[in-house]
């Protein structure tokens, strides 16, 4: 118990990246076919120690063809905020989905290094308590621990629509639907939110049939993935507006607000447009009478290619798109890196203003074209895909799977987990770390990175860096 | 006891529940830095008071109503008093902070100050220092018509809630000026204690107080 708030939770991003820097860094292992159970590969990450980019221990289920993917902390900054009545929690506890099995794990990681499982919530509650299926994002929030779905109910996940349910805090039960006016929405993928203006951004991917046993050309082709973003009244549980992208613009995916509270607005990154094969990122932003509005601010253009270089998928386009898959925020709202999985580079962009974002520097790491090497000379699978970035943005890790069914279409000759580091200039720019590589076991593949005491991606801040 | 040290109990629970940071003061802080003006500090310092002096005479009204009903002063002595310790013993048992609290937008400060003010018993923490005020004022004025001792506890009523207000604003305020002018957004998390059980073990103690006091 403790009687001051947890020395993770800081009232400003600012705070947050004074903080001491991560030693430690969360890493999901999945096993593609589901012939072993998947896991959490704790990393060190403190450059000295004699361990350094080693897996220093890890902990795998109990049950296989969970298919790991995204993950989060029980408690996290928002804490700080007396309007949650929760300013004691821990930040202990890992809420990973098995987003093929629908099954959570709840993993105990006060002792990082003897990792253990608190709780597993079965499917069958999950399906009972909400009727969705296929748990996402996870992010704590006012009333608990909020965490989306990719799935509605039924064996393939499409009777009623997906969405986003509420656990509590304290006990991990599953409270029930989060929404109470959904409007259109009928698809789901990521979301997060402005706490203190009380207002939620979600995004959408597809629904199961269209993901599950691979990208559907056929729908990809005629729009049929999500290209819409919603905003909510976050505390009316109230979609309040939709914005369509446009149905070119297939698959809107991560959703990143500016960490700052007091900034109101963020990006979004969509995979590919079917009019042009560009990845693109919009800049959405909150108007002075709360409606809200969205601009495509990046493109990344495809690069021609040799169809004989290309997986039967591209065969046809002649080019390789740069499939944005993630994207991630620095806590200074200043860098947006944008993961391109299919030409195999990562990208930081100058956000400072968000309406013109300007590139500032690149790696080229993988890739369906380039298969570019680590500077070590090793192999990287894949292409840049999940991104995390440091608490005081000076480092940048990242993972190269997308999801199983999709790495082998797009990369049907490549198998492997990676996670690799780069450092960030002092004024921008991305350099590749030779040293740090780590060494996945056998027949797995790496997904989401979290990092000891919280991350880009995780925390919600309630009071502004000002 | 005497009416000095029920008054003195009136101010002091009013600056514990205004520095106590669950009580909102955070709130008025972040209030400022977001809108980026001093104002907004004091306008949300008074919606918090707003909501927490309701709270106050949505418990205290009633009460001092029925404290005109001379022949059960003691039983409703007993009741309340009674009512508080067990408050105080839930809130350590179940230490559960109600959900519906969270369903508050933050733009509505005083409704979530009211709300929170009953919820976690502040307002109810009151009662048996009030009713220790109303026996002793009873003491003094001899024997009044009920329509009189009614007006004049409805008067001692709203002295109650003004002044552990003002006490409470005080308190609030003043640390959250602090922290907004001098000691920075570090202070909050650093600063931030767990009162819980404190607070519980308060309510046990002016309930139990309350008790004794009409046995």
């Amino acid at each position: 118990m403790n009687l001051r708030p947890d020395p993770t939770f800081h009232p400003s991003p600012r705070l947050a990246m004074e903080a001491p820097a991560e030693t430690l860094a969360f890493t999901l292992m999945l096993s593609p076919d589901g012939s072993q159970p998947d896991g959490l590969a704790v990393v060190d990450v403190d450059p000295t120690s004699s361990t350094y980019g080693k897996i220093v221990h890890s902990l795998m289920m109990p049950n296989t063809g969970d298919e790991f993917h995204h993950f989060g902390w029980n408690a996290c900054s928002s804490a700080l905020s007396p309007l949650s009545g929760h300013a004691f929690l821990e930040r202990r506890y890992l809420i990973i989905p098995g987003i093929r099995s629908s099954r959570i794990y709840v993993i105990d990681v006060k002792e990082p290094l003897k990792a253990k499982i608190h709780k597993i919530i079965e499917p069958e509650e999950v399906f009972a308590k909400t009727g969705y299926s296929r748990p996402h994002t996870i992010h704590c929030g006012p009333e608990g621990i909020y965490v989306s779905t990719l799935g509605g109910g039924g064996a393939d996940g499409t009777d009623g629509p997906p969405g986003i349910f509420i656990m509590d805090c304290e006990s991990f039960e599953i409270l029930g639907r989060y929404e109470m006016d959904r409007g259109v929405q009928d698809k789901h993928y990521d979301f997060w939110w402005n706490l203190p203006r009380d207002y939620m951004v979600s995004s959408e991917w597809g629904l199961p049939p269209q993901f599950e046993n691979g990208i559907v050309a056929e729908d990809l082709l005629s729009n049929k993935y999500g290209h819409s973003i919603h905003f909510w009244d976050l505390r009316a549980r109230k979609n309040i507006q939709t914005i369509d992208l446009g149905a070119n613009h297939q698959m809107a995916l991560e959703i990143r607000p500016a960490h700052d509270p007091s900034k109101e607005y963020g990006f979004c990154g969509v995979v590919v447009d079917t009019t042009n094969l560009q990845g693109a990122i919009f800049t959405w932003w909150r108007n002075a009478d709360g409606t809200f509005g969205a601009k495509k601010t990046i493109t990344i253009d495809p690069v021609p290619a040799d169809p004989d270089d290309l997986p039967e998928l591209l065969k046809g386009f002649s080019a390789v798109p740069a499939l944005v898959t993630d994207i991630d925020l620095s806590l200074d709202d200043k860098f947006l890196y944008v993961a391109c999985w299919g030409q195999g580079e990562m990208h930081q962009y100058d956000v400072s203003d968000p309406m013109n974002p300007v590139l500032a520097g690149k790696v080229e790491i993988g890739g369906i074209v380039k298969k570019t090497k680590h500077p070590n000379g090793k192999d990287f699978n894949y292409g840049p895909q999940m991104v995390e970035i440091s608490r005081d943005g000076k480092r940048v890790y990242w993972t190269n799977s997308l999801y199983s069914t999709w790495d082998d279409q797009f990369y049907p000759d490549d198998e492997g987990a990676a996670m690799v580091m780069a450092n960030v200039g002092e004024t921008g720019g991305l350099t590749l770390d030779e040293n740090f590589w780590v060494d996945f076991p056998d027949g797995y593949r790496s997904h989401q990175i979290r990092l000891e005491g919280g991350d880009c991606s995780t925390d919600s801040f309630c009071y502004p860096s000002a | 006891m005497t009416t000095a040290a029920l008054w003195l109990a009136v101010v002091l629970s009013g600056l514990y529940h205004g520095a106590n940071p669950g009580m909102g003061w955070p709130l008025a802080v972040s209030s400022s830095l977001m809108e980026r003006r001093q104002g907004a500090l004091f306008t949300a310092l008074g919606a918090l008071a707003l909501g927490h002096f309701l709270a106050m005479l949505a418990i205290l009204l009633p009460l001092s109503a029925m404290t005109a009903l001379i022949a059960y002063e003691r039983e409703l002595r007993l009741a309340t008093g009674g009512i508080v310790l067990l408050w105080g013993c839930w809130i350590l048992i179940t230490r559960k902070h109600p959900r519906f609290l969270a369903r508050v937008p933050p733009s509505r400060l005083a409704l979530w100050s009211f709300l929170v003010a009953l919820a976690h018993g502040a307002a109810l923490m009151l009662v048996p220092i009030y009713l220790g005020l109303c026996k002793l004022d009873e003491l003094d004025s001899g024997h009044l018509a009920a329509s009189e001792l009614m007006a004049r506890n409805a008067g001692l009523t709203l002295a109650v809630a003004l002044l552990h207000t003002g006490a409470m604003l005080l308190a609030g305020g003043t640390i959250a000026f602090a922290v907004y002018r001098w000691l920075g957004l570090r202070f909050l998390s650093k600063g931030w204690f767990d009162l819980e059980i404190l607070w519980a073990l308060s309510l046990i103690l002016v309930g139990g107080l309350g008790l004794y006091s009409a046995l």
